[in-house]
């Protein structure tokens, strides 16, 4: 794991002072509201529908026990008992007082984490892969690449005031875990000629207008990629649309100019600014890439044992994936207990997560963009205690990547820009396909609920998706088909005239069982789609 | 009738004017007529309230009930954390906001 | 800034910050300069494309640059364009320039502030000279922590 240096440190021990300043200034009346807003937001702070929220960078979605076990103490002294882990790796806090949260952010700095960049119309969180390091299909772990991108996105003199949000994914392997083509900069590492290299991909992105980044570069070197970077962020910054907030994307430039047009100019730039050493030298990658080393796996052979506990069996089969290390499994923490809240997990959960890092995993966790939690190194010999302790905790729920392992956003419940309540929906898809084996039969589903068109909670990326809206006053899903974040990357459609809450769980039910009846041999439910089309589905819902 | 809202500038919470100051409580909000912008420009400028705002709402017999859904579950809390709400011990206190 | 009122007046712009003397000459726009040979002073709307001054970039004493709004971050690449062709007069932000924005303009190569509402210099020497290390190459002459890690 990265480990700062006396400068990182230093950086983010200021920025704690730099706030402290801004929220006295408010406090004051120095600053007005309109003011504060953008600052503020730019240390993740959010004025939500019942409080302050603070969202706390979970940089490409790595921390160790320690980081967590902060996170914990905050939920538990400065919030009410838990966090919410979000679809962009990160973790909020609901009930922040303004007051409070310069000495959050001094606890966080202790442990090397803070909240910089995680709102605002600058560049956000770098995302990555949850099984970085752990995944037998990757060229490269990607996290160094995140982090040096990570450090020259940080205060980023000419980016911190862009036409909107910019959200950055690396990934190293064919497959994509991170959705990476649905942000606004999609980085994946390739290896030509021996050396690894960014195939750069922009423009993509979700909200109202969702799109698939088209590709950019196919191969930039690793000691030019900054420099490119900035070339495309300036292009972006200087002709992004400023006069329409919700054109002001990267992905609405790119798809005015056409790929070809931004490009060429991004070369144009990248040919003016490469030539002032923006560029670190490699051994900066190479520092960083040193402090990701494998942990000292041993080279035992430990066979995957399931001991006769059929809810254990479930469990191994569901939520834990081939490592690259023989012996060792990944697991996938499910934060989706059925009838649950996607993604929050209390204090003692989240010290329970960190203890299990410690003993079990070489001291990680990772966020996952589903919201679940990963312990990436677990010895095959240890899953079952990891397994006792995640079940007495209410955290051993065999539904990974299940129908009711659903990615919401927090909706109407908590989120002032959301039109419908996101939670209360997933819980009633969870409760009514979580039992007598019936996402088990289903099989590979992503659902993904978004209270609004916002799309935080990535509706066009969900084999099935659901967006709520406001129809006078009354919340009303509609309901998608046909969406994938993943290496197969599509956008969902909309079936049609929306539904109530429970409307649409019967939709769900008979999209899923006409899915059912006829999937062909190994057809997932969105395999099954692709062949049929949308019309079948729309019939059983609507005919 | 129209009532006033906003969130505490230092604590976040949610906040309704009740005529001489501010109350967690909807039930204690008063009809701010076609006085909410005043009222709203001076608190906001007095640091009493942050962004303040108008909502419609129908007085009933237990106080006023915003009209939007959204105000009622700012009024109440979060539908899925009963025990998070202004009334915890009220298990049927989500049937008000649907 | 040893006074409020001298960034209180647009145009006046902060001494503490110039690095070297202030333009007297009245800043024309863009489109005034292109069509004159004896300007030396031009405003650039933030629309504007600064790369439009660089074939007569030596001429110029003093470039202006206007921030309508402080979200409106197009006058940083503004800034950075001009320094990186090498301009070295007076690099002016004019406008919605507020305090925790000055360091982040400093970087990107202004030199002189004419802010439409007064700054605290208390609050403003604060913001200057908070952070000891910053983490990229700018217009400034800050070292890029990569560069004091590895030399």
């Amino acid at each position: 794991m990265y480990r700062y240096d006396q400068y990182d440190q230093a950086i983010v021990d200021a920025r704690v002072e730099e706030f402290r300043d801004q929220v006295a200034r408010r406090l004051s009346g120095a600053l007005t509201e309109d003011q504060f807003k953008p600052l503020r937001l730019m240390n993740g702070l959010y004025l939500q529908l019942h409080a302050y929220m603070l969202r706390v960078a979970v940089p490409y979605g790595t921390l160790d026990s320690r980081q967590m076990r902060m996170l914990g103490h905050i939920a538990r002294t400065y919030d009410r008992g838990y966090g919410h882990f979000t679809t962009r790796q990160n973790i909020q806090f609901n009930w922040i007082k303004l007051e409070d949260a310069p000495e959050i952010l001094a606890e966080l700095a202790t442990v090397e984490m803070h909240a910089i960049q995680t709102s605002g119309n600058c560049i956000r969180n770098i995302s990555s892969d949850q099984f970085a390091g752990a995944a037998a299909d990757e060229v490269t772990d990607p996290r160094p690449w995140a982090e040096l991108i990570r450090q020259w996105s940080t205060f980023h003199p000419e980016f911190t005031y862009l036409p909107r949000k910019f959200k950055i994914a690396v990934i190293a392997s064919d497959t994509d875990r991170a959705a990476m083509r649905l942000h606004d900069i999609g980085i994946q590492l390739v290896k030509r000629d021996g050396r690894i290299g960014a195939r750069v991909f922009a423009g993509g992105g979700m909200g109202r207008t969702p799109m698939i980044a088209p590709e950019i570069a196919e191969f930039v070197p690793a000691e030019e990629l900054l420099s490119f970077l900035e070339a495309c962020l300036r292009v972006y910054n200087r002709h992004g649309r400023r006069d329409n907030i919700y054109k002001a994307r990267i992905k609405i430039l790119i798809h005015d100019l056409g790929a070809d047009e931004y490009r060429r100019q991004v070369e144009e730039e990248h040919v003016a600014v490469k030539a002032l050493g923006l560029d670190p030298p490699l051994a900066e990658l190479d520092r960083i890439a040193a402090m990701f080393g494998d942990p000292p796996f041993e080279s035992v052979e430990s066979p995957l044992v399931p001991n006769g506990d059929a809810a254990f069996a479930a469990w191994l089969d569901q939520n834990t994936s081939a490592h690259k290390h023989p012996g060792y499994r990944v697991v996938t923490i499910s934060l989706k207990p059925i009838g649950g809240i996607p993604g929050d997990a209390s204090a003692d959960q989240i010290d329970l997560m960190a203890d299990l890092a410690e003993r079990y995993s070489f001291d990680e966790l990772r966020v996952t963009h589903a919201q679940n939690i990963v312990l990436p190194h677990v010895a095959a010999r240890d899953l079952f205690a990891v397994w006792s302790a995640l079940r007495d905790a209410g955290l051993a729920e065999a539904n990974l990547d299940l129908i009711s392992d659903i990615i919401a956003c927090p909706g109407l419940d908590y989120c002032s820009l959301a039109n419908a309540r996101s939670i209360p929906l997933a819980q009633k898809i969870a409760t009514r396909f979580g039992a007598n084996g019936r996402q088990q039969e289903l099989g590979e589903l992503k659902l993904k609920i978004s209270g609004c068109i916002n799309a935080c909670g990535h509706h066009h990326a969900g084999h099935i998706g659901v967006l709520g809206v406001d129809r006078k006053g009354v919340e009303n899903f509609q309901l998608l088909l046909g969406g994938s974040g993943a290496e197969d990357v599509s956008l969902a459609r909309i079936t049609g005239p929306g539904f109530s809450e429970d409307g649409v769980v019967d939709a769900i039910e008979k999209v899923t069982d006409l899915y059912l009846a006829r999937r062909e041999d190994g057809e997932r439910f969105l395999d099954t789609y692709r062949r049929l089309g949308m019309e079948p589905f729309k019939e059983v819902i609507y005919g | 009738m129209k009532l006033l809202t906003g969130n505490d500038l230092v604590s976040g919470d949610v906040v309704w004017w009740t005529g001489s100051g501010w109350s967690r409580h909807v039930a204690e909000a008063t009809d701010v007529g076609d006085g909410g912008e005043a009222i709203a420009r001076a608190e906001e400028g007095a640091r009493r309230v942050n962004v303040p705002y108008l909502v419609d709402a129908v007085a009933t017999a237990d106080g006023p009930r915003p009209a939007h859904i959204k105000d009622r579950i700012r009024a109440l809390g979060p539908t899925v954390r009963p025990d998070l709400t202004l009334k915890p011990a009220d298990p049927a206190a989500g049937s008000w906001v649907i | 800034m040893a006074d409020r009122d001298a960034t209180d007046v647009a145009g006046d712009p902060s001494p503490a910050l110039r690095q070297d003397a202030a333009g007297e000459q009245p800043a024309v726009t863009l489109e005034a300069f292109l069509s004159q040979d004896d300007a030396h002073a031009v405003r650039l709307e933030a629309g504007d494309d600064a790369r439009a001054l660089l074939p007569r970039l030596a001429q110029l004493k003093l470039v202006e640059i206007s921030f309508p709004s402080f979200r409106d971050g197009r006058g940083y690449s503004a800034a950075r364009i001009l320094r990186e062709a090498g301009f070295m007069g007076e690099l002016r932000a004019q406008g919605d320039v507020l305090v925790d924005q000055v360091p982040h303009m400093i970087r990107c190569g202004f030199n002189s502030f004419a802010p439409e509402a007064a700054i605290d210099p208390e609050v403003l020497k604060r913001s200057v000279e908070r952070y000891a290390a910053v983490y990229q190459r700018g217009a400034d002459a800050a070292e890029p922590v990569w560069r004091r890690r590895h030399g």
